[in-house]
């Protein structure tokens, strides 16, 4: 689950790092206000949206005058910010951060992640700050310091101090960045974050070490412990189906073509978008009803498939287990029924009673095309919409 | 196995060839004594094992208290611990791992359908019907995908030595090309097909492992190739962030080590057959 830039510094604060003062706002009065309350003569006016490359989508300025802060607020609140991870219809911008500003020195860029390979945090920093970290590791590998935090000493003193030289952050400011990325660690454990960033870390003429940016992801599967950062969700940040998916447990994701597929299991869910595409199609979504799916959930799945304007045709490709192919087949003969199904329906059914799952679709006078097995369930559904 | 969806699985693998002679105990503090099916429930993994001798646990914990179950079965110095629940905290299991360090307890899984060796054993949630005992491997990290590939190599006449499946979590036990290195060892495998999906980097190990020291074939499929990137699949596991993870980085790594891939998942079983045959 991602947060908002000033919800993420909320939680900085909180373990020690610092941050320019700032204030959330929802309106162009406010984002004035803000300014005005914050005092200085210049303020930052940032949108907050949970995409990352809202400085070069128009979404950050600054403002040296209160009426500047009016006009930008004015801009970029409603704004249809579009960036690199928004999509080309991009988002709109609901929320401001009105921020005093920052003498900023140099950049820097601090990150961690959960290390798959080593399984251990990782604590990632780079001299080349305000920059992608991806396009650096593509283009400069060597400019990034690398740290596996042993989760019991957690960041040690020296690591933290060593990292912070390694960068190029000046000696005179090294202890309060070791303080920063302690921090940054504390905070990322406590929260149960999959992913926390702050890029950029900046040094200021008085030789601060301030948070400029703050980025968070969190485990979706530590929320249930984890209320406060539940609070901080922003549902307009979310894609609609995707929520309406996560009430029924089904995981659901919107792509750009016109294939609707359901499945069981992650994995064969997304190969069945690959052998449709393999077949000349394109999906329209990733559809997994998990292990215990039932009329009501087939149902409800159906409704979110043909939520998508874009849908041509629908592939149903359940592998049966524990889950039995004639409970799904009577999900399905419902579901079909109560929609009003309008657009071609292929069903591939295998595993535990398959026979009679294949005579409940056969009976219901439905217009369900039986796929053999994969390969000729996606063929079938490509051509389908062609009629 | 005391609650409900632990109960359903312990039935059919119990049921399923040798089992009734392999599952001798479950664990609950609040129902030690009971008993479920005949098998006696004891407070701890540690009383147990003293109690009867087991080797392996089999977790159906739900995710909350999942890894501590993992934390002690490690502890009582099992062999083996199977993890099927899916949705435990990653820094759970950050920090099982961590206690697993120095242990000669193997984990498989979390958030996997568990191990079979066909006419043998099943102890997880695979549906036992599908399989068929013969010599060929299976390790992967999805599990109707894994029935799919079982399901393609049955009806093509070729039965399995063992299914593994890993799990789709990020922070896991064994991986890929620990079960590869078993495969290469187990006289009865002739070769081995290796099903892994968008994320992480532990096919292209495996595969690096592969090109170097394995003596059998491998057939690979990646599910995901039209995944977008920065959005999880289902699975904790299966996103493509950083650039890392995709499936046809992964698909050229496997090619060049000279697995022979396919990316048609429908295939899987045909690309084994044209090998065998030469």
């Amino acid at each position: 689950m991602k947060i908002h830039e000033y919800q993420g510094k909320e939680i900085l604060r909180e373990f020690g790092v610092p941050t320019p003062r700032g204030v959330a706002c929802f309106s162009v009065d406010e984002a004035v206000a803000a300014a005005q309350k914050l005092g200085g003569k210049v303020w930052v006016v940032k949108a907050q949206i949970h995409a990352g490359g809202r400085g070069k989508g128009g979404g950050v300025k600054v403002a040296k005058s209160l009426d500047e802060v009016k006009q930008f607020a004015g801009q970029i609140l409603g704004m249809h910010l579009i960036t690199h991870q928004t999509g080309p219809e991009g988002q709109v911008v609901r929320r401001l951060l009105i921020e005093e500003g920052a003498q900023i020195v140099k950049e820097f860029y601090v990150g961690m992640v959960v290390d798959r390979a080593s399984q251990r945090v990782a604590l990632l920093a780079s001299s080349e700050g305000g920059m992608e970290i991806e396009e650096v590791a593509k283009h400069s590998p060597e400019k990034i310091r690398t740290v596996r935090i042993d989760p019991v000493t957690g960041l040690t003193d020296k690591e933290g101090a060593e990292v912070a030289r390694s960068i190029g952050i000046p000696e005179v400011a090294n202890a309060e960045a070791v303080k920063v990325l302690q921090g940054l660690y504390q905070s990322f454990v406590a929260k149960d974050a999959m992913l926390a960033e702050i890029n950029p870390l900046i040094i200021t003429a008085d030789n601060r070490v301030v948070a400029l940016d703050a980025k968070f992801n969190f485990d979706s599967n530590a929320l249930y412990r984890r209320p406060e950062i539940v609070a901080y969700r922003d549902l307009n940040e979310e894609d609609p189906a995707e929520i309406e998916a996560s009430k029924f447990e089904l995981s659901y994701i919107q792509l750009d073509g016109n294939i609707g597929c359901l499945v069981n299991g992650a994995g064969l869910a997304m190969a069945t978008m690959d052998i449709i595409k393999l077949y000349g199609g394109s999906p329209a979504n990733f559809l997994d009803v998990g292990g215990g799916a039932n009329k009501e959930k087939v149902t409800e799945a159906f409704k979110l498939m043909l939520k998508n304007p874009s849908l041509k045709a629908i592939l149903v490709n359940i592998f049966g287990g524990i889950m039995k192919c004639d409970v799904i087949a009577e999900g399905v003969v419902a579901a079909a029924r109560e929609v009003h199904l309008s657009v071609p329906l292929v069903v591939r059914l295998e595993g535990t009673n398959v026979e009679l799952g294949k005579k409940i679709l056969a009976e219901s006078g439905l217009p369900i095309i039986s796929g053999n097995d994969m390969a000729d369930a996606a063929q079938k559904v490509v051509e389908a919409p062609k009629g | 196995m005391t609650g409900k969806v632990g109960q359903f699985h312990t039935f059919h693998c119990k049921s399923y060839a040798n089992g009734a002679n392999c599952f001798v105990a479950g664990v609950n503090p609040k129902k030690a004594g009971e008993d479920f099916e005949g098998i006696p429930v004891y407070a701890s993994v540690l009383d147990a094992k003293k109690a009867t001798g087991a080797t392996v646990s089999v977790i159906y914990v739900p995710p909350s208290g999942a890894a501590a179950a993992i934390d002690e079965a490690v502890e009582a110095d099992l062999d083996l611990v199977i993890c099927i629940t899916e949705g435990i905290p990653v820094h759970d299991m950050l920090k099982t791992r961590y206690k697993m360090q120095g242990k000669r307890t193997i984990l498989i899984g979390p958030n996997c359908p568990g191990l079979i060796t066909p006419d043998e054993i099943k102890i997880g949630i695979m549906p036992g019907h599908i399989h068929k005992k013969g010599r060929i491997g299976v390790v992967s990290r999805s599990g109707t995908l894994t029935y799919e590939a079982v399901g393609q190599l049955s009806a093509l006449g070729y039965g399995q030595s063992s299914c593994v499946g890993i799990g789709g979590d990020p922070i896991n036990g064994m991986k890929h090309i620990d079960v590869m290195r078993l495969f290469n060892d187990d006289p009865e495998t002739d070769a081995v097909i290796m099903v892994g999906e968008i994320g992480g980097t532990d096919e292209e190990e495996c595969a690096r492992w592969i090109k170097t020291n394995m003596k059998k074939p491998v057939v690979g499929f990646i599910a995901g190739v039209t995944a977008p990137e920065g959005k999880r699949m289902g699975h904790a596991g299966a996103i493509i962030s950083g650039g890392q993870g995709g499936a046809n980085e992964k698909l050229a790594v496997m090619e060049e080590s000279g697995i022979h891939i396919t990316r048609n998942p429908a295939e899987m079983g045909r690309t084994m057959q044209k090998i065998l045959r030469g």
